[in-house]
């Protein structure tokens, strides 16, 4: 790789040395996307753009905020009140880990719907879920921090659920609180990890995006680029596609921030962490409801947890469950209709979730419980092998050329594959 | 993808509410000055609502997080500040002797509490705890609405129910046996202003109070939101342009 396309002689003395100028170039010009992706692959550059946003207002927060069970409300108070701009910085810090976890969830729908998850990209896949999953234990601790009342029995709660693995469970449940009960280590504990995890994400993410540049982006369509005629450089395209996803959600993510910040948190977080004084229902943050219902949904406690985990363990098998060579949904009939039958299935248990564990809300649990794994466990394998799928197109640009052609045609029209 | 995906969000947005309406109470809705995206405090309503709490509510809640400084937001100068923080007991120290002692507030000391401790108010209120009220508008679903809902939802008891001792019957408190006597009868307090001190007036002023001390940047929130909000639309449209234009050439 030469140095010689840079202009600058700074530039091409450092470059001479350390090329990182000469793969930022690579990755720009020479890395070949298929043309034909649309909206749904904003999303990941969205999920790179919030950690980002969470990394920085995270450390100005961690600036002013005092991680004991003494200090650590009116910390988080002196934040909104008395620190210069506190209160945006709080706010955006809350918000935009609502928006990371909408935009992943969509992310993770897109790669259901298009088969992204299928050869070659299982480790890339992989690698996504083992993101999601620190993303989880993320959030979850940073829950914990203001040390509100749904701070605190939330941690109760989630903690106490690895007591009910044998033999070690109590060990576990003693080592995450650094004591008998979650107090003050538990929240010093719990910050240091705060603090780390999203690094450790960085770095996951950083092998995401080497396993993703292997073989590039899946596509709509599902089948491989076959030449230059099906791609287009990164710069300027993708850059300006992004460029107008992040737009809109930087958009949506100051409404909220501005306008509506509190409404996806709990107004109980707003009371001090009280020890004697349990909340008349405890409920986890909204991302984490469709799991929380999955638990509940058992009536034993280690079948509960273990289901709650394994709901998580069948997207790390996702590539070998579902086994059809056909990647995008567009070509599987049967398959987009459970696609968007396991979306619905997925918002009805987060619904649930959020309710009392009671009467009829236990009932649904149950029954969006087993069509949740029935979906995976079933339903994916029967499919890839009875399935008649539609033909594919030869290449990218066959159906992209074809779409230009009927402009005319109603909105969406052009979307169907071409025959 | 996209297409369903829209709709499926769309009807979400829809039923959404449906779903999560039907609660146990009913709330009084009314249209606060600070809602909506240009909305602002009354601070002829903040101030009124600091009377009622002081005259009224501060025998048994506190304001812990609310230093006398903060009053600058409802309108006060420095030296009615100085006066008022001067007006409470703050307890200092040590001295050079070792000696805590009592002086005159100033404007950097925060709101004296009613009593020491929480075992000294619940002691105090037949072992009910009033809650500290900086942050009771954000510390309920629906606060302002229901601050309001609360204050003057006292009724007599429906004949079915018996309320037992040291309880009091209450529209909108959840279960409607609160352990806070009716506060609010009307003309509790003489206004200043001369606003007639209904019960409907002085719960509203302190809804307003109320808010403003759980959320007092509310409205630098709004004002830099409505520039922040036209900025970024203007930049929505001009990267949709700008991708446009390149795009332009693909086929
Ligand atoms: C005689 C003492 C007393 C006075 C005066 C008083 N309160 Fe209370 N307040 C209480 C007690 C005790 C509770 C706790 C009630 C319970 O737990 O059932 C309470 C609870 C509350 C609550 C919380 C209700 C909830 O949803 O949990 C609010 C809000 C409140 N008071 C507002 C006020 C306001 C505003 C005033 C002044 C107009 C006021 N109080 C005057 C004793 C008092
Ligand atoms: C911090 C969180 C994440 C970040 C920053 C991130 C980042 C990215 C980026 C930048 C891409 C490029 C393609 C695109 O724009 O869609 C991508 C692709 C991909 N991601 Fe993620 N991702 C995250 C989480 C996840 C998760 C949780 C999953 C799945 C469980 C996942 C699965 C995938 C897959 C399968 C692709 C390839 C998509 C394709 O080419 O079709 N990612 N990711």
């Amino acid at each position: 790789m030469s140095a010689e396309k840079f202009q600058n002689p700074v530039v091409r003395w450092i470059d001479h040395r350390l090329p990182i100028f000469s793969m930022l170039d690579h990755e720009k010009y020479d890395y070949p996307v298929p043309k034909n992706l649309n909206y749904m692959w904003n999303f990941g550059v969205l999920a790179g753009l919030s950690l980002a946003i969470m990394i920085i207002t995270g450390i100005v927060l961690a600036m002013s905020y005092t991680a004991h069970v003494d200090y650590a409300f009116e910390a988080v108070e002196r934040i909104m009140r008395d620190v210069n701009h506190g209160w945006m910085i709080r706010y955006i810090h809350m918000n935009a880990a609502s928006f990371f976890f909408i935009v992943v969830y969509i992310h993770i729908f897109r790669g259901l719907y298009y088969g992204s998850y299928k050869a070659p990209r299982e480790l890339l896949w992989i690698l996504g879920v083992v993101i999601f999953l620190l993303m989880m234990a993320t959030a979850f601790m940073g829950y914990v921090l203001p040390w509100g009342q749904m701070s605190f029995w939330g941690a109760t709660v989630i903690t106490n659920l690895f007591s009910a693995i044998p033999v070690v469970g109590d060990s576990i449940v003693t080592l995450l609180w650094g004591g008998f009960s979650v107090d003050n280590p538990t929240l010093n504990r719990f910050f240091s990890l705060h603090y780390l995890m999203p690094f450790v994400i960085a770095g996951v993410v950083v092998l995401h995006i080497i396993a993703l540049h292997r073989f590039g982006s899946n596509n709509p369509i599902g089948i491989d680029a076959s030449g230059p005629q099906d791609t287009i450089s990164f710069h300027p395209y993708y850059t300006m596609k992004d460029m107008v996803g992040i737009a809109v959600f930087l958009l949506l993510l100051a409404i909220a921030v501005f306008f509506f910040p509190n409404a996806m948190g709990h107004p109980d977080n707003y009371i001090p962490a009280n020890p004697l004084q349990t909340p008349a229902h405890i409920v986890p943050e909204w991302y984490f409801l469709p799991f929380y219902a999955i638990l509940r949904a058992v009536p034993d406690k280690l079948g509960g947890v273990l289901l709650m985990f394994g709901a998580i363990a069948v997207l790390f098998v996702l590539p070998w469950l579902d086994r059809s060579p056909v990647r995008s949904a567009r070509f599987r009939p049967l398959f987009r209709i459970f696609f968007w039958l396991l979306l619905i299935d997925a918002v009805a248990l987060g619904y649930l979730g959020g309710k009392p564990a009671e009467g009829i809300y236990v009932v649904l649990s149950r029954i969006a419980t087993a069509w949740y794994f029935l979906h995976f466990l079933v339903i994916l394998p029967l499919l890839s092998v009875f399935e008649t799928t539609k033909p594919l197109p030869k290449s990218i640009s066959e159906p992209v050329l074809s779409r230009s052609k009927s402009a005319n045609a109603p909105l969406g029209a052009g979307l169907e594959p071409a025959e | 993808m996209i297409r369903y995906l829209i709709v499926f969000a769309l009807s979400l947005f829809l039923i959404g509410p449906a779903l999560a309406a039907g609660g146990a109470v009913e709330l009084t809705k009314r249209d606060w000055s600070f809602n909506g995206p240009f909305g602002t405090f009354d601070k002829a309503a903040m101030q009124r609502g600091f009377q009622v709490y002081r005259e009224v509510c501060a025998g048994c809640h506190s304001m812990k997080y609310i230093a006398f400084r903060n009053f600058a937001d409802l309108g006060y100068n420095e030296s009615e500040i100085k006066a008022l923080a001067a007006e409470y007991e703050v307890e200092d120290g040590p001295n050079d002797d070792g000696e805590m002692f009592i002086r005159a507030g100033i404007p950097a000391d925060r709101m004296p509490s009613p009593y020491p401790n929480d075992n000294a108010a619940r002691a105090g209120n037949g072992g009910a705890l009033p809650p500290d009220l900086s942050l009771i508008a954000k510390a309920r679903a629906n606060g302002p609405d229901y601050l309001y809902s609360l204050l003057v939802g006292y009724k007599d008891a429906p004949s079915d129910t018996s309320v037992p001792d040291g309880m009091y019957y209450n529209n909108a408190y959840s279960g409607n046996l609160i352990a806070m006597p009716q506060p609010l009868y009307g003309d509790d307090v003489t206004y200043a202003d001369g606003t007639t001190a209904s019960i409907e007036v002085m719960s509203a002023d302190l809804t307003q109070f109320l808010m403003w001390a759980a959320e007092p940047k509310l409205e630098a929130r709004k004002r830099i939101g409505v520039a922040v909000v036209f900025f970024l639309s203007v930049f929505v449209i001009l990267s949709i342009l700008a991708k446009r234009r390149v795009w332009a050439d693909v086929h």
